[in-house]
């Protein structure tokens, strides 16, 4: 049978962190009372027009930026109408004919077969990120036939990210994601937890043989994790090769994945072939953005964005961070990931580094192995971890300075982690675990026990 | 005496000198309301808030505090901007008993110079129209229909024709603001100008209508029509009016992002004696099709007065100007189109009992809701922005908009201030006669000497020249210079000065004789 390769593209939109909405005052705010946070233009009275929000702006340049984009200097903003209950407009204010930023890439590391020591990198490249309007919610309620409408959520910004179709696998495409979340996190411009719907991802997924061209392929939406959305593709890969294999032919269709059976179903709303009727958003005028080179000289800074500006504040990005934490720290690649894996543990492990004499690639055996393992066993996050970065030093402190033992350690860090607020030293004190360091007296116990002993002695002696 | 340096105050100084209260100023105008109901002007009377603005205006008035020229001048609003508090309907079942939470920029500004709002004026449905004859709430009649100037003209064709059906339109879509000015209702009152809804009705009903520069006044809260073409109107009895009311409205608004950012400063009209430095531009396109001889004979002797004045006169040409109607067809509508698409009933305004599903609701709202004339502009709206169809329509449009633009650019380029043209192609026509044709039909015909303006976004203005042969009023209209109201008015006040236009002579008004309307040739505020 002849191979199949497997070709995914991703649309990744992701809610930006600021106070109000795209394009209006009203605040952003996760799960509050249903339709508290709806501004006049939210609701779409007539009446009411878009003003940009700046906040908006910025976050999208800084992501831009960092996902290596050129910022067009003029984007333009349009409507996409269709019809439905949580767009109360008609239709949604995005950028279809000229985005913010196009043309970028972002890196990603792969473990090969599930071993952390061999690393790989990939890259995709980003075809667009666009600003547009988050649409609100409606909850079907079968039972009353009826739907609720709640718009907090409309009008709040959204980045959209466009991935190439440059990844084969739900592990390229889950480790992708990952790193994009990671520099979202980095630059605050989202908080992208996908459990709270900041970071919504649908798959492009499709299959052909080697040398033919790329085959009809299906959108597969509904993943609510970075688990779900590798299982999400690789199913739906399976399926196609299967459904092709007897036979069958791919229909270019919108899929939503279902978590409970894992794999992907036709959507019930099938919108068929929309056609948008894009138009040009007559109420903002094109957006125009400048750098060092073309800020006019008299321009009042508080009524423009200078993208140079933004890019001199970029703060590291998780790779330029790894790479920083490899050099200074003599860690592993590998380990400078999960470092930055878990929110909070590199600032941690640093913390723990400066406060101890233990050097850095013995540190980071306790934090990787021992104190990681605790938190997850416990499903805690770094923030909530009961052993400071200081009471974590102490005792490494204690164990470099040869006052206890490694077991010993091991034991200390089991009763710090029940909190009870003790220090090391207290608890070595209590459990009588210290190291004896004088000789004299290490002879005497020899001494002791071997007087205690005699019978054994000649026995030993006499072999 | 003027207390105020530059204020032409006739009502102004009245209220000022305590000659006449803010309190019976309105009062006056509610009762001639009541009497010229059979007009149809208004929609909604807001007579309780309009008393009460009366009164603190009188408080204000009392302490020596007034808020300015405007305070406790009656005005009246066109249907499609947003009032807090008091019906916006459009003149649609969509919006018929919606209270809008919030006040139109225009609208604020007004009552935060102590204007008192006497209510709602009539209008089309959603605006769309050049008769006032295409809303919920029945057509608008002209007040000049019962002036004697035109009762003396018309003869009836037989004995059982009364004036009923002898009444002419006001033009629209904003008759309802400009009989309400033409009938002494009000003193001033906002319309809309999209394709000429204020210039047109302004002619018709021999009222000032002032179309402004696109972004000198705030859309916020105005329902839109076209966004890139829709401004704020402005309809007084005078030019001098007419400056005040721009001086109070324009500026930037940080809530309408298509505002301009500079800075506006009101100015004085000045009073202009001398002519001779002004070359007026005549655009030979604007000797449409369907033009009356009496509006060509009017305009040209328009054209010989600045000329004698020792104005320099130069005909001049918009090559473009005869595709300018199918050009706004196709845009206006796709923003029509577009703008519509929020009636849907969930959020506001009617909704249909059909309750099947979402969509089988928003269908029957929207039947239900929106008129033929709406309709039929979000179905061609849709055509027009179809994948298919958008270069070909849309695209296609945008470009000659842009070529129409061009036109003035150049035309103002080679030395010329202003351009003079008529603002109708007749004068008003009897009801009967205009409805015999389409809205559509209509709207296409009577738009043409008006919507170049709109694509271009230049300031113009429709001054009441003269009476016609049948006693009704014919306007003529100036177009200028982006952003040179100052001048434009100007002119327009000359020109004003020297035309000495009849004022209606109105049963209903004269019964309700008052110090304010007498000694005047156009009773104005300023």
């Amino acid at each position: 049978l002849a191979p199949w390769v497997p070709v995914v593209g991703l649309e990744i939109h992701a809610q930006i962190s600021s106070n109000s909405k795209l394009f209006s005052g009203s605040q952003v705010q996760f799960a509050a009372p249903p339709n508290s946070l709806v501004s006049f233009f939210d609701a779409s009275l007539p009446g009411t027009l878009p003003v940009l929000n700046r906040r908006c702006v910025e976050a999208a340049v800084m992501t831009g930026l960092a996902l290596n984009c050129s910022i067009n200097k003029k984007s333009l903003f349009d409507r996409k109408h269709y019809f439905y209950a949580d767009l109360p407009a008609g239709y949604q204010i995005t950028q279809q004919r000229v985005p913010i930023a196009v043309n970028g890439s972002l890196s990603y590391s792969l473990c090969i077969d599930n071993k952390m020591s061999q690393m790989v990198t990939k890259t995709v490249r980003i075809k667009q990120i666009q600003l547009e309007q988050d649409s609100g919610k409606s909850l079907h309620d079968d039972t009353r036939s009826q739907t609720l409408v709640d718009l907090n959520r409309a009008g709040v910004g959204l980045m959209e990210v466009v991935m190439e179709p440059d990844m084969c696998c739900g592990e390229e495409a889950a480790a992708a994601v990952r790193e994009l979340q990671l520099i979202l996190q980095t630059l605050g411009s989202s908080q992208a937890v996908m459990a709270e719907g900041q970071l919504r991802v649908d798959a492009n997924v499709s299959v052909h043989h080697p040398g033919e061209p790329y085959g009809v392929r299906t959108e597969v939406k509904n993943i609510n994790s970075i688990r779900f959305l590798a299982k999400a593709i690789d199913y739906e890969i399976q399926r196609q090769i299967e459904e092709l294999e007897n036979g069958g032919t791919i229909l270019n269709e919108t899929r939503a994945f279902d978590s409970k059976l894992g794999c992907t179903v036709p959507m019930r709303d099938k919108e068929g072939k929309q056609d948008y009727r894009f138009m040009p958003e007559p109420n903002l005028p094109p957006l125009i953005l400048y750098d060092a080179k073309s800020l006019p000289a008299n321009m009042n800074h508080q009524q423009v964005i200078n993208i140079d500006w933004i890019h001199e504040r970029l703060p590291d990005l998780p790779s330029v961070k790894r790479k920083k934490l490899v050099e200074q720290y003599g860690i592993l690649p590998e380990h400078s990931f999960t470092l930055l894996n878990e929110d909070g543990l590199a600032e941690f492990f640093e913390s723990v580094v400066k406060e101890t004499l233990m050097k850095p690639k013995k540190v980071i055996g306790w934090i990787l192995k021992d104190l990681l393992s605790y938190l997850k066993q416990h499903s805690l996050t770094v923030k909530e971890s009961p052993v400071s970065s200081f009471l974590l030093a102490d005792l490494l402190n204690l164990l470099e300075k040869k006052e206890i033992s490694s077991t010993a350690a091991k034991q200390v860090l089991a009763e710090l982690w029940k909190g009870e607020g003790k220090t090391p030293l207290e608890i070595v004190k209590e459990q009588k675990l210290e190291l004896l360091q004088d000789q004299k007296e290490l002879e005497q116990i020899c001494q002791a026990v071997i007087d205690g002993h005699e019978n054994e002695v000649i026995m030993m002696v006499l072999g | 005496a003027a207390l105020n340096d530059g204020l032409h105050s006739q009502v102004s100084a009245a209220l000022k000198e305590g000659r006449v209260a803010p309190t019976e100023l309105c009062q006056r105008c509610l009762a001639l309301i009541k009497s010229t109901k059979f007009l149809n002007a208004y929609i909604t009377v807001a007579e309780e808030t309009a008393l009460k603005q009366a009164e603190e205006s009188e408080e204000r008035y009392k302490r020596g505090q007034p808020l300015g020229i405007l305070d406790g001048i009656p005005i009246a609003v066109k249907d499609n901007f947003n009032t807090a508090g008091i019906e916006t309907t459009c003149a649609s079942n969509m919006l018929k008993g919606y209270i809008s939470p919030y006040n139109a920029t225009v609208v604020q500004k007004l009552l935060e110079q102590g204007a008192v709002l006497l209510g709602k004026t009539n209008l089309d449905e959603f605006a769309m129209g050049s008769g006032s004859t295409d809303g919920v709430f029945g057509p608008v009649r002209n007040p000049w229909s019962y002036s004697k100037q035109y009762k003396e003209k018309s003869v009836p064709k037989s004995h059982s024709e009364d004036e009923e059906s002898n009444w002419v339109i006001t033009g629209g879509s904003s008759g309802g603001s400009a009989a309400a000015v033409s009938s002494f209702t009000c003193f001033a009152a906002l319309g809309s100008d999209t394709g000429g809804s204020t210039r047109n009705p302004a002619a018709h009903c021999g009222v000032v209508g002032l179309k402004p520069t696109y972004g000198l006044i705030s859309r916020h809260g105005l329902i839109p029509l076209v966004n890139s073409m829709d401004v704020p109107g402005i309809l007084t009895r005078c030019v001098d009016d007419a400056a005040v009311l721009l001086g109070s409205l324009a500026g930037h608004d940080p809530k309408d992002s298509t505002t301009i950012q500079d800075d506006f400063k009101p100015f004085e009209l000045p009073n202009l004696t001398d002519v001779s430095k002004l070359s007026i531009g005549i655009p030979k396109e604007y000797h449409a099709p369907g033009l009356s001889s009496e509006i060509l004979a009017l305009w040209s002797k328009a054209a010989d007065l600045f000329k004698n004045a020792g104005a320099k006169v130069v005909e001049v040409s918009l090559p473009h100007t005869p595709y300018s109607i199918v050009c706004y067809h196709v845009l206006c509508t796709a923003e029509v189109a577009s703008n519509m698409a929020r009636f849907d009933g969930l959020e506001y305004g009617h909704r249909s009992d059909v309750k099947d599903s979402t969509e089988s609701m928003y269908a029957a709202t929207r039947r239900e809701g929106f008129n033929d004339v709406v309709r039929g502009r979000i179905l061609s709206g849709n055509y027009f922005l179809l994948k298919q169809n958008y270069e070909k329509y849309f695209v296609k449009a945008q470009k000659v908009r842009r070529l129409i633009a061009k036109d003035f650019v150049k035309v103002f380029r080679s030395g010329v201030d202003i351009l003079l043209t008529p603002t109708t192609l007749s004068d008003a026509a009897p009801y009967t006669e205009f409805i015999q044709e389409d809205n559509r039909t209509r709207s296409a015909q009577d738009d043409i000497l008006t919507q170049a303006a709109n694509m271009a976004g230049l300031p113009a203005i429709s001054v009441p020249t003269a009476l016609s042969e049948r006693g009704l009023p014919v306007g003529l209209q100036f177009i200028g210079r982006s952003f040179q109201e100052k001048q434009l008015l100007t002119v327009a006040k000359w020109f004003e000065k020297q035309v000495q236009f009849p004022v209606i002579q109105l049963e209903e008004v004269k019964r309700h004789d008052s110090d304010v309307f007498q000694h005047q040739k156009s009773a104005s505020f300023s």
